[in-house]
Parts: C-alpha cells; structure tokens; sequence
C-alpha cells in the first residue's frame, strides 16, 4: 500500500512521514510514504494525506501553485474514492470557504466556513494551543478502538480558526473550548482532523494506523 | 478540556546537553535526542530546546539534532537561541521545530515578530521575554526586560512589551524570571500574572522551579498556560509522571494518557519510572 503526503510549501513534512511509518510499523501493515510534490506520484498513491499549517489563503495558494494538484485531487478524491485524510489546515482546505484575514475559497468538499473560533469564556486563551480530548459526534472507522469522551486520550491542537460544516452530520468528533470545536470531520471516502495527528503521541499513532485500515 | 502543558527545556551547547541529565539507562545522557526520547515516552506535553552554542555558525549541528528529534518524537518541540532572522526560523522548521522561540532579535526589532508570524503563522512564533524586577519595595511593581542572559539592560517595559509582541502576531509567550532563573525559589508568580493577564495569547511560565508546588503555582497563582522546568527532571529529582500527577492532586487539568506504544518508547519510560 502506498501513501503519499503531498508537500506544497507547508511546513516540515519530514515528522509527519515518520509518524505514519511508525504507525505502520506497529499496527504490522506493509507500507510506502512519499512526500511529494509531484501529481502523477499523487495520481498513483492508494492514500492521500494532505497537510497544512499557517494561514488558510496562504495555504491555498500553495496548493494553486504546484500546477495540477488540485485537478488530480478532484479526480483521485472525488471522482476514484480514494481515502483522504486533511491534517490541520490541510482539513480545512476540505470546506467550502475560509474566512482567515481575507476570503478565499477551498475545495469544497465539506460544505462550510472556516471562522474564527470564538469561546464563550473571554479568559480562554487564542490559539486553541495544547492536549484535549474528543467528543464522539457519530461513530466512525478512523476512531476505532481510542477511547474518546472526558475520560479519554489527548489530541494535540493548535488552531485560532476552525471549520464549521454546514451538514452537523459531518462532524466526527468535537473537542471543548468554551463551546464545542470541530475536531474531526468525515464523510464517504473523506477525513480531516483539526489537531496534529503527527504531534497527538499514542492518540495520533492509532488514528494514522486506523486510516491506513480504513476501506470507505 | 484543554490541559496544563507541563515542558521540560534542555539546554544544548554544540549539539550537547550542557546540564546534566540523570536518567539511567540512557545510553548518551549528554545526546539531546535521547533525552527527548525518554521524555516523550514519559509523557511529556511538550518540549523545548535551548540552543546556548555561541558561534552562530554551529547552527548546523542544532538543525541536525533537531532533525533526529522530529523524527523520533511525535510530540511538539519548541526551538530557541541564537534565532536572528526569517532564514533561521525557516531552516528549524523544515528540520523540524513546530515552534521557534524568538528572544534577543524581538527586543532589538520588534517588528520581526510581525514578520516571523506573517510568513510561518502565529501558531509557531513564540516569543521569549526574559525580565527583571526593577521596582523597589513599596514600589508599584515594574518589570524590565534584559538579553544576553540576564546581563543587558533595555530600559523596555516587560508587560508593555508583552502586549506589543502578542498584537504583533507572537503566537504563545515563554516568560522567564532572570531573577529566579536556577534559584529553585518558584517563578516571579508576579510577573507571570501580570504578563498573563495582559495578553490574550498563552503564556509559559519559566525560571526558577525547585519543587512541584511551584508548577502549581505557575498556573493556580500566574495563571499561566502551560509550566517550563528544567533542573527538576534533569537532575531526576522528579519524574515528568509524578510532576503530572502530583499536579492532577492539586485538581489541576492535566493529560495523564499512556505515553505511545512500541519498544523504544516503554524502554525509556521504564528508564524514567
């Protein structure tokens, strides 16, 4: 099985591949990580991990920059079905608009905003930085076998804006931040998680281990 | 519910942990990434390197040892020292920092921070402040912010300071007491607070933490986000799991999962038991 985690100008990509070798490793699974920019390695790729970090036009730009990325996106995602998973702001690339600084437009695939967050308490703190645990909103494949609720383990998050789907039947899992935060989103052959899998230490090794299983 | 962070710092001098690090069964007590690795196995919420190498052309055996780390580690790291400009930030980054602490370069121009955070978002741009109490007794208190460890005087207010970075786009701040720094008497609660109450990012408290009340302290009294030590764990006085769980004791918000599976990891976290 092959997966690649597609470099376009966002960050180290370096520990991201580490963890999902390492949870391939341990979960036993025979696996291939590519870091590439490249959309004929995309276009070939069984799985497909798109990544972010900064600000969500600047990400978008990147995206736009690697000439037919997204068209190849489209077509491998939305059109052959193969498993995507949206780390970060590469999650929320997923949704219909982000409204960071300026507007601009993401792929559309998770009807919604990406809006500043917005805690009830004014004492809390922004960015939304550090551990927090899931609420499980509809069960899904990617969360098997981790405990979630106040009781269960830590994701790591660092975000001052999030997505909002316009369908609540998106949202996976939420997290608790003065209100509820959408944490992970899903739909068909489509995930996202708004913290770090790659920096979430036991959580983030099972949640890669469970998308290299998922068959949507 | 969001959780305290608790960070333990190293400080690395040419690629070496420059104060000890006591945990048997390491096999290179003086490897920062080995160090890391017991660390992150122990459950640590964070991490944080201090880069002290005084030549800034070693620059590259710290972007080595930050390489290694990333790749053994899958918790956050925060890098530090000697950061001068958009090139440095860039080059810890891509070896793999998810933060990068900016101290002496935001003093001179704060104007950096904007910069910084504009080209790698506020997420990753932490800002050190490093201060002093200027004010006497009976004095309303007044803090000043010094470089170069403590020695050089700016005449800058801290919290004004502060305030300015945290518009500026500083993502988090590292907040250290050079009064307290290595006197295992507690933070400058003072001066935490003061900072932390005037910001609406998250602040770290740092410098001076001899015992596990004065973590406590850090974020009951300073109300800050998230408690940076060193000594305390280097010196194996006590573990990051007691830190942790002596902190949930006091009715702390604290995250106390297993720390990851695979065989590295439980070696190390039986090394740190």
């Amino acid at each position: 099985m092959s997966v690649v985690i597609i470099d376009y100008g966002s960050g180290n990509l370096h520990s991201a591949a580490k963890a999902f070798e390492r949870a391939a490793r341990e979960a036993e699974l025979d696996l291939a990580v590519t870091v590439s920019s490249d959309p004929n390695v995309v276009a070939k790729a069984d799985r497909i991990v798109l990544p972010g970090v900064g600000a969500f036009a600047d990400c978008r730009r990147g995206l736009d920059s690697v000439p037919g990325m997204v068209e190849v996106l489209q077509r491998r995602v939305r059109g052959e079905g193969a498993p995507f998973f949206g780390i970060c702001v590469g999650m929320q690339l997923m949704a219909t608009r982000g409204l960071e600084h300026t507007t601009s437009y993401g792929l559309d695939w998770i009807r919604g905003d990406v809006k500043a967050i917005a805690p009830s308490e004014p004492s809390l703190k922004i960015p939304h930085m550090g551990w927090n645990t899931l609420t499980l909103v509809k069960p899904h494949p990617l969360l098997d076998g981790i405990p979630t609720g106040p009781d269960g383990l830590h994701a790591y998050f660092v975000h001052s804006y999030a997505l909002t789907p316009a369908n609540p039947g998106d949202v996976v899992a939420a997290t608790d931040y003065g209100g509820p935060v959408t944490a992970i989103v899903g739909r068909d052959n489509l995930v996202g998680a708004q913290f770090h899998p790659e920096k979430s230490q036991a959580l983030g090794l099972k949640l890669i281990a469970n998308f290299l299983r998922w068959r949507p | 519910m969001l959780k305290v962070r608790l960070i333990p710092c190293l400080d690395v001098k040419d690629g070496r942990v420059v104060k000890g690090v006591q945990f048997v069964d390491l096999v290179d007590a003086g490897d920062p990434v080995e160090a890391a690795k017991a660390y992150d196995a122990a459950g640590a919420d964070e991490l944080c390197f201090l880069d002290i190498t005084a030549s800034h052309e070693a620059r590259g055996i710290l972007l080595d040892v930050v390489r290694r780390t990333a790749e053994a580690c899958f918790m956050p790291l925060t890098v530090g020292g000697g950061v001068r400009n958009v090139e440095d930030i860039r080059n810890l980054l891509l070896a793999g920092a998810d933060k990068v602490s900016i101290n002496t370069s935001a003093v001179k121009n704060p104007d950096f921070v904007r910069e910084a955070s504009e080209k790698f978002g506020n997420q990753c741009i932490v800002v050190a402040i490093d201060a002093k109490k200027v004010s006497g007794e009976g004095e309303p208190a007044a803090w000043e912010i010094f470089t170069h460890g403590g020695r050089n005087a700016t005449g800058i207010n801290a919290i004004a300071f502060a305030r300015q970075v945290a518009e500026l786009g500083a993502g988090e701040l590292l907040v250290t007491s050079m009064d307290r720094d290595g006197t295992k008497g507690g933070y400058d609660l003072a001066l935490v607070r003061a900072i932390a109450d005037a910001v609406s990012v998250p602040v770290i408290a740092s410098g001076g933490v001899g015992n596990l009340d004065h973590l406590v302290d850090g974020v009951e009294q300073g109300h800050a986000s998230a408690v940076l030590a060193a000594s305390i764990f280097h010196f194996g006085t006590h573990s990051i799991g007691e830190a942790k769980h002596y902190m949930a004791g006091k009715g702390l918000k604290m995250r106390l999962d297993e720390p990851a599976q695979g065989a590295a990891a439980q070696t190390a976290a039986m090394a740190l038991s």
